[in-house]
């Protein structure tokens, strides 16, 4: 049974202060808190295990090898991959998506298409404007409506033969927008294109299923999804990944060396080259054990709640507008106040406790298209409170009371 | 009244407030009565570039001193400004750039001044004493 209460108790952090205020925490899509039992895993393994994996014949070595191994097997069966050596353990989703553009640039040639959304993170955007740059290949973009959803006319007219590879998130961080990833995933095959999907800000309030959706690549950030900073996870169909070149050289990547020629390890050890962020690895699994045993289909039905109470709140200030208004959304709300700026609320709201994310959430192109310089995002995980909202709806109102 | 003297005077100002809420209401009032740019001089040339607010500077030498004009689409962000226009305007150039800012510490508003708040008002700092090297430069 879900319990707000109970679950609060996990995470230390909720109980601090904030300039003198109980803090109130609304930017989960920035980086998630972590839960006690996260914390004490990474303890566990500096105070137990910690050795470097792989090559050592030391019992240490061994046991946190087998930790590492067991937590790739966790995420393989968490994202329901096909088979463990599909998962690439990454720094982070932007890693991720960094080590499938540069594999692509072996691929591509001149009037090749690379398909990006309108929707995206400037992570998403910027190396495919490197790959393009060295490729000859060109960037076409899918645009928005004013709901924030994506023009899905406009992407059936891009897609071609020579589309090679299209990506967009699978949720969007600055609007909380769910793209219909299952539609474009079927009409990118059908003209024989791959599709990566950045899943960054799904993997906290959904449970992808890569085989269901027959995504060629999927990424995800541990720390989004109560894990830690600094590591990640890169999904590739097998036959992808074996299509890819090595991203970087170093240790674990190679099977054997000679000055002649260097042969490399298979999967996942071919992009995993130098010593892995261990404990990193180790914790993304308690992580997603941590939010399986809260369960999915109840975080989801609880951020809904909250969701919906939060807009209605929200809207019944006078001169409260929210961008990102789709039917199909996560508990994302990016709102601004009439003629106010939102770094002005944003520090007001700080001095009351209130945790928001002011600016463009790295996502230019998406307020240039409302012509605005940012919006103010209040990002709802499933600690947060009722309460918190109806704080946070007070602090609005005293920020546009104070700026007005 | 020189750069020390207007700074103490914004001190003892700023030392009748007794919570953040007062201190604030007044910066914000600050803000709003901040003299305007000239719409001329708001160009990309002279913006300085914060990630979430923009700030403009403008600077002009009359009788050895330096006056300045500036403007934020941000109100708190303007409001600070009004601040170190106020001490910094009208004044010679090397006292400029001898002047220190740490009384913005003791008015409660060190956290805006922060090298990593992205409100593009360190950089407007460093841009006041630019203008005032510049102009030091002709005089010698």
């Amino acid at each position: 049974m879900f319990n707000v209460q109970d679950i609060r108790k996990d995470f230390p952090i909720l109980s601090r202060k904030v300039n003198g205020k109980p803090l109130a925490y609304f930017d989960n899509a920035a980086t998630s808190q972590t839960p006690q039992q996260v914390i004490d895993a990474i303890v566990d393994y500096y105070a137990n295990y910690n050795a470097n994996i792989h090559r050592g014949v030391h019992t240490l070595s061994q046991e946190a090898t087998d930790l590492y191994e067991q937590a790739r097997q966790k995420i393989q069966a968490h994202f329901n991959a096909k088979f463990s050596h599909e998962i690439i353990l990454t720094s982070g989703a932007t890693h991720s998506i960094n080590l499938v553009a540069n594999g692509f640039s072996s691929l591509l040639k001149k009037g090749d298409d690379i398909i990006v959304s309108a929707l995206e993170h400037h992570s998403n955007i910027v190396p495919w404007q490197m790959l393009c740059e060295r490729t000859g290949a060109n960037l076409k973009v899918i645009p928005m409506n004013e709901d924030g959803e994506l023009v899905m006319s406009v992407f059936d007219n891009l897609l071609s033969k020579n589309t090679k590879l299209v990506f967009l998130n699978h949720i969007s961080n600055a609007l909380g927008t769910i793209n219909p990833i299952e539609y474009v995933i079927e009409k990118a095959h059908q003209v024989g294109s791959a599709v990566l999907v950045d899943g960054a800000q799904a993997c906290p309030h959904i449970k992808p299923d890569v085989q269901a959706l027959d995504v060629d690549f999927y990424v995800a950030s541990a720390h989004k999804m109560c894990g830690p900073t600094g590591v990640g996870m890169l999904y590739g169909k097998e036959a992808w990944l074996n299509k890819l070149p090595p991203y970087q050289g170093g240790g674990e990547m190679i099977a054997e060396v000679t000055f002649e020629k260097t042969t490399y390890a298979d999967l996942p050890h071919k992009f995993e080259a130098g010593t892995p962020n261990i404990a990193g690895g180790i914790v993304f699994g308690a992580a997603i054990d941590y939010m399986n045993n809260i369960g999915f289909d109840a975080i989801a039905a609880y951020e809904k709640e909250l969701l919906d109470y939060a807009t209605q709140k929200l809207l019944a200030i006078d001169g409260l507008k929210i961008y990102g208004t789709s039917k199909n959304k996560t508990s994302v709300i990016s709102f601004n106040l009439e003629n106010i700026h939102p770094y002005d609320v944003g520090t007001i709201l700080d001095k009351l406790g209130i945790a928001v994310r002011t600016g463009h959430h790295c996502a230019q192109p998406i307020m240039d298209y409302y012509g605005i310089p940012g919006t103010i995002r209040a990002s709802l995980a499933f600690y947060n409170t009722k309460e918190e909202i109806d704080t946070l709806v007070e602090g609005v109102k005293k920020a546009k009371m104070m700026l007005s | 009244m020189t750069i020390e003297d207007i700074q103490n005077e914004i001190i003892d100002e700023f030392s009748m407030f007794d919570d953040w809420e007062e201190r604030y209401q007044y910066m914000i009032d600050l803000g709003k009565e901040l003299p305007l740019i000239d719409e001329q001089y708001k160009t990309e040339n002279n913006i300085i570039k914060g990630c979430q607010s923009k700030v403009w500077v403008h600077a002009e030498m009359t009788d050895d001193k330096i006056a300045f004009t500036a403007d934020s689409d941000a109100i708190i962000t303007k409001g600070i400004i009004a601040i170190l226009i106020r001490a910094f305007s009208n004044q010679h150039p090397k006292d400029i750039i001898d002047a220190d800012t740490s009384f913005i510490d003791k008015i409660g508003l060190k956290e805006h001044l922060s090298p990593t708040r992205a409100n593009g008002l360190v950089s407007m700092v460093k841009q006041l004493k630019m203008y005032a090297i510049a102009y030091q430069t002709q005089l010698n």
